[in-house]
């Protein structure tokens, strides 16, 4: 049904009814909600992580400064990892396991990063620092306990990893995560998130 | 129950204000001249006992935002100058402390006094929805105010709950990340939350107004159920009769809440809040405030798979669902007799589901893996590898026999000695009250509706008040069959 005195009223039976002013009406409820969605973006956006915190998602570390059995921890952006300097006797023990033994297989190869030379270098081990059960930080060799396997053990549940950082015994579901890392130098690798 | 207003401007000058902004008729027709129902219990007065709370944590909140400062290296250090050094600053934060609890305390009993006499129930169920909508506020605005002093359960509390929200699928990283404003918890996550702590309340304000509109739109429920019939039989003016039997009941309330402030300020909290945020030491045993418990319960609960689905999205979904399950309350239960005085099975099944409520809480509170009770006395275990390669266990209850067991076996077999002990696990418990916590909801309330058999209930809300009291009254009604809405 057109309106009255209008003579817009189309002639199209499948478009009876309508009228300039439907045009008018859907048209600037298009505009309204453009303009409402352009305002909310920036509003939503300043919620994600700023650039000074993604700046600092990266970070350079010397790993020539780890005493070997011993290991490092590093926040970045607030996240824990650890680089570890393993003996001569703890690359061993990552080696001999049987692989389909484990809850989440990985070989020790698998879990390290080529260097500059594009060799493995297995002195130094480099994982994420949080506890794949519930994202606690497990303690190792710095707070004097290693667990059952000789690599990290989580207080909160009782999660022990291997000196490759694999989960062997307790409620983790899933190896210790290898973080994005390339080595920069012969002593220095970068760690991105 | 709002009728016509029944105020009548006496002065010259509230008669001006009346015909240009009538804001003394809205509050005498709704604080003083409100009919409201003659025989409403003490279970009634937690209304106004949560308005007190609500008021109370935005004056202490914004004297408290006045020496805060939102930042991680100053975070703990301010409120531990509040404590401290601000005149009364202790004083302050323990009411602001104490307050949250109290809060809560009150909410859970006006949820449960809701339940019990069927207050969501035709025609209150917008009255209730919003009350649920006023509780979701409460429980994100507690989470967020619970980080602020930036202590290790404050940290690692959030990490879990934002971890939570990460394991949603699809949207879940993103709203993850837009949350904490990087890729952990840090300085940009406790700025927002700051903003938004401070803002909720104001929200919560916001939706309490909407929440007294409805509830004056249909008028009090009251402990019988039966809808109030004759305006001059059945109700009492609000005040005095409710100004004061709420203001008692707002002493009473606020007595408990004194004795907590100034001899147990601490009993509330966690110890391990008073250790500054670290984010590479974990406490042990990572807990929320005791009236998040329960739905901690039921998120550690679901320790299974189902399908392609794992456990821990389950727990999620189980713990958002145990709180989304409440907005649907009103269509859930399917019986037309609102109290359930009246109501002899589901009476019972109700107060099980409150007892449920409260053992998730301490099932919230305890390590799940932990025994609630022992079936046997603790006995060692030799745990070892057998030559083909299975793991095998025997039990001694002697250690020199279980050594004796273990220097036995060969040097590959790598035999330890552990401590073996069997009992009802903490989180069989939560799984069973979890249970039933969706069985009430989802099963018990529908089919009881339809096949229980409710007692008579009284012609009116006068007649059950003259019952009480001894007088002659009417015969009640026959409860065969429920009458709409009752």
């Amino acid at each position: 049904m057109s309106e009255p005195g209008s003579n817009a009223a189309t002639a199209d039976s499948a478009h009876a009814g309508e009228t300039r002013r439907d045009f008018i009406h859907i048209a600037a409820a298009t505009v309204a909600v453009g303009g409402v969605a352009a305002v909310a973006w920036p509003f939503i956006q300043q919620l994600a992580p700023a650039g000074d915190t993604r700046a600092l998602s990266s970070a350079e570390v010397d790993i020539s400064k780890v005493p070997e059995g011993g290991e490092i921890r590093v926040l970045i952006g607030g996240m824990p990892f650890f680089i570890r300097h393993r003996t001569a006797n703890e690359i061993q023990e990552a080696r001999n396991v049987n692989v389909a033994t484990l809850r989440d297989p990985q070989t020790d190869d698998e879990r390290l990063r080529p260097n500059m030379q594009g060799a493995l270098n297995p002195t130094i081990l480099v994982t994420s620092g949080t506890c794949t059960h519930l994202g606690c930080v497990p303690v190792g060799p710095s707070q004097g306990t290693v667990g059952d396997f000789g690599g990290w053990y989580c207080p909160c549940h009782g999660s022990h990893y291997d000196t490759s950082g694999r989960i062997r015994k307790g409620p983790a579901p899933s190896n210790l995560p290898v973080p994005n890392y390339t080595y920069a130098s012969d002593t220095i690798i970068k760690i991105t998130l | 129950m709002s009728g016509p207003s029944t105020y009548e401007p006496k002065t010259g000058f509230t008669k001006w204000l009346d015909s240009r902004l009538p804001v003394v008729r809205l509050a005498a027709d709704s604080l003083v001249d409100f009919p409201t129902p003659k025989n409403l219990n003490y279970w009634w007065t937690f209304g106004g006992i949560l308005a007190v709370c609500l008021v109370i944590q935005i004056v202490t909140g914004i004297v408290l935002a006045m020496h805060y400062t939102a930042s991680t290296a100053s975070a703990f250090d301010s409120v531990e100058r509040i404590m401290r050094d601000v005149e009364y600053g202790d004083l302050i934060r323990n009411i602001h402390a104490t307050g949250a609890s109290m809060f809560f305390l009150a909410v859970y009993v006006h949820m449960f006094r809701g339940m019990y006499y069927g207050s969501y129930k035709n025609p209150r169920e917008v009255l209730w929805i919003l009350g649920v909508v006023i509780y979701g506020l409460m429980m994100a605005t507690a989470f967020m105010g619970y980080v602020l002093p930036w202590g290790q359960m404050s940290f690692h509390g959030s990490a879990v709950i934002t971890n939570l929200i990460g394991a949603i699928p699809l949207v879940g990283p993103v709203v993850k990340t837009y949350l904490m404003g990087g890729p952990a918890i840090g300085d940009p996550t406790l700025n927002r939350f700051f903003s938004l702590h401070y803002l909720l309340p104001f929200v919560i304000a916001g939706v309490v107004i909407l929440h007294i509109w409805a509830l004056h739109v249909t008028g009090n429920g009251n402990p019988t159920g039966v809808s109030v019939k004759d305006v001059k039989k059945d109700t009492v003016p609000f005040h005095p009769y409710y100004t004061v039997k709420d203001g008692f009941a707002i002493i009473l309330f606020l007595i408990v809440f004194a004795i907590f402030v100034f001899y147990y300020p601490n009993a509330l909290g966690h110890a391990d809040n008073s250790i500054e945020a670290n984010p590479l030491v974990t406490p042990a045993h990572i807990v929320p405030e005791w009236y998040l418990l329960p739905f901690y319960a039921i998120l550690r609960a679901v320790t299974f798979d189902i399908g392609p689905i794992p456990a821990k999205l389950i727990g999620v979904a189980a713990m958002f669902g145990s709180i989304l399950i409440l907005f649907v309350l009103p269509w859930l239960d399917t019986s037309k007799v609102r109290s359930m005085r009246y109501r002899p099975f589901a009476r019972q099944l109700f107060l099980v589901f409150v007892v449920a409520c409260i053992g998730l809480g301490f099932c919230g509170a305890n390590n799940p893996d932990d025994l609630l009770f022992k079936f046997r006395e603790d006995k060692l275990a030799v745990t070892y590898t057998t030559t083909d390669g299975k793991a095998a266990t025997e039990l001694f209850d002697d250690f020199n026999q279980a050594r004796a067991r273990q220097t036995a076996l060969p040097p590959t077999a790598g035999a330890s000695i552990e401590i073996s002990a069997s009992g009802f696990k903490w989180l069989w418990l939560s799984q069973i009250l979890g249970a039933y916590y969706f069985l009430y909801f989802l099963f018990i309330l529908p089919v009881l509706g339809v096949v229980e058999k409710p007692k008579p209930r009284p012609a009116s809300i006068a007649d059950s008040v003259r019952k009480k009291h001894g007088s002659k009254t009417s015969s009640p009604v026959a409860g065969v069959a429920p009458q709409a809405a009752e």
